[in-house]
């Protein structure tokens, strides 16, 4: 359970990046119902004072769109898509990257990350997340699950190769955090409205390509439609642009609120172990990794601790790497942490160690 | 008009007082929850010793004198503890912390060690048991804070009674002495190889 004792920069962080988080994903719902009733309200205007030209002139009635079906459309294949992303997301990207479950540690370095994983459980106060292990040399870390009590932490055996046990347990607190926030829930929808939007946009593209596009041009301009008016051709070029668009806005959103929650989990990771120093250097020891990823697909990338395809955008700052990048700078929250350390040193003056009170073999 | 207006005004505070009721009950649990997680670890550790002190018993039989310190320290803390007083607890943990620091200094000094027998396990493992002490105090303190700051903050303060919520005590370290960094006597040990 995250502490709200709001009187250290620690806790202050996390409160700014949830309410920054909860903005985006509030702007990426309405763009989606934008995105689905805007048509039905500009097909209904455009019905309407086309059946009221038509009956001024003594024409046959012809029928005015009431339903929003574009838009129920639209909000029912997201909701189809969401609940089995809900579903079975979690466990179909753990299996998809050939993870075995640890259920009995069988080495030394197994048992240590069942410690690691138990103790940070205990530090969380959540239930303990399922142990899987990743045949990957190239360090790295990923939370999944849709659940508080059926979370799954995967991390790869180059992480348990290259890390100390604390960085070993910023590591696991990291992602424990990403678990306690629901991170991975949000991750799994936004992730399912993505896809909801690129399959519709590409159906709508597809549709205006053969055939549909030359019908509403041609109902435009045809006599009957004297009444349609500016209002609606503007609302339509507004509302085509969106769709052409959307890809591109429903990915900066995702990114964006992923980057946001990336430092939250920082955070979080800190808060736990208060011991941001370790997660500071086990980034470090991550993102300097020369391993390739054998395991991890580029659709998980977004999941992992640090981009395990070290990406020339991560690195890179501004609006445009905002768009293309799934993590934010390496640099920056290597930066953030050790700030926190500071903050964290500052506290041992008054004689309270600035660290729970643990015994390492690496400070002894 | 006037009387609508004053009923919403009741139901919305009685939704604030249900909600605010009912955030303390549950913080109060938490709370209580967490201290008994210590009293979990602690009864963990008692129950982990005996079997980790005989599988390195071998191994370590020129630092006898560590290992009955530990076990007499851990035989001392079940003792305490069955009395149900506090501050007898509370010591005879603190000697037991102490006598496991000392053994795992000595396993820390001789680095060939950690190469024979269990010892490498018994490390790792009492490593673990003395941070997941560490951090379940450290998540009591947390939810005492959060639920002693909930009874103060404005909103929820006006309901603290009616709840029957009272401050917490934190968890902390009531000897000066227990600051001090333990100090380790290794000058009976074998000379280092």
């Amino acid at each position: 359970m995250a502490s709200d004792a709001g009187n250290s920069n620690l806790f202050a962080q996390q409160e700014a990046n949830r309410k920054a988080s909860r903005r985006l994903v509030a702007g990426f719902i309405i763009f989606i119902a934008w995105l689905g009733f805007g048509g039905d309200i500009i097909w209904y205007l455009w019905s309407s004072s086309n059946a009221s030209a038509r009956a001024s002139e003594g024409l046959p009635y012809a029928g005015i769109h009431i339903i929003p079906g574009l838009g129920m459309t639209l909000l029912l294949i997201a909701g189809v898509m969401a609940w089995w992303g809900y579903r079975f997301g979690a466990t179909s990207l753990v299996h998809a990257t050939g993870a075995t479950e640890i259920i009995e540690p069988s080495t030394d370095a197994e048992r240590r990350l069942v410690n690691v994983v138990d103790e940070m459980t205990i530090a969380a106060g959540v239930a303990r997340p399922r142990i899987w292990l990743i045949p990957d040399r190239a360090p790295n870390a990923f939370a999944t699950g849709v659940h508080l009590g059926d979370a799954h932490i995967a991390v790869t055996q180059g992480l348990l190769d290259s890390c100390t046990r604390e960085e070993l347990q910023a590591v696991v607190a990291h992602e424990m955090g990403h678990v306690a926030n629901l991170d991975v829930r949000l991750m799994t929808l936004l992730t399912a409205l993505i896809g909801v939007v690129a399959l519709v946009h590409n159906a709508a593209f597809r549709w205006m390509r053969f055939g549909g596009g030359p019908r509403i041009g041609g109902r435009f301009r045809s006599r009957d439609n004297k009444g349609a008016g500016i209002l609606v051709v503007v609302l339509l070029v507004v509302w085509l642009v969106s769709w052409v668009i959307a890809p591109l806005v429903t990915r900066y959103m995702a990114t964006k609120v992923g980057r946001s929650r990336e430092f939250l989990a920082d955070a979080m990771s800190a808060q736990f172990t208060r011991n941001p120093g370790a997660l500071a250097d086990a980034l470090e020891k991550i993102g300097s990794s020369t391993d390739k990823p054998v395991a991890i697909a580029r659709s998980s990338a977004q999941l992992c601790i640090v981009d395990p395809f070290h990406s020339v955008w991560g690195d890179r700052e501004g609006r445009f790497a905002d768009l293309m990048a799934t993590h934010p700078p390496l640099r920056e929250r290597v930066a953030r942490l050790r700030a926190m350390a500071y903050q964290a040193d500052a506290g041992s003056q008054i004689g309270v160690p600035a660290t729970a009170p643990v015994l390492t073999p690496a400070q002894s | 008009m006037f009387g609508l207006l004053l009923i919403a005004i009741v139901v919305v505070l009685v939704f604030f007082a249900i909600g605010s009721y009912n955030r303390l009950v549950s913080l109060k649990n938490q709370v209580q929850n967490a201290w008994k997680q210590i009293d979990v670890q602690l009864k963990r550790r008692h129950d982990l010793i005996p079997n980790l002190i005989n599988t390195v018993r071998g191994a370590m039989n020129f630092e006898k004198g560590t290992l009955e310190a530990v076990v007499t320290a851990r035989n001392s803390a079940i003792a305490a503890a069955s009395t149900g007083s506090v501050p007898a607890t509370a010591a005879a943990e603190t000697q037991l912390t102490g006598a496991l620091s000392r053994l795992l200094a000595v396993v820390e000094a001789y680095p060939d060690l950690k190469a024979t027998g269990n010892v490498a396990q018994l490390q790792e493992e009492l490593t673990a048991t003395e941070n997941k002490i560490g951090f379940a105090r450290q998540l009591y303190n947390d939810t005492a804070t959060q639920y002693n700051t909930a009874q103060q903050t404005f909103p929820t303060m006006l309901f603290a009674g009616i709840a029957g919520a009272a401050q917490v005590p934190l968890w902390e370290i009531t000897e000066e002495t227990e600051r001090a960094v333990p100090q380790v006597d290794l000058s009976l040990g074998p000379p280092a190889k």
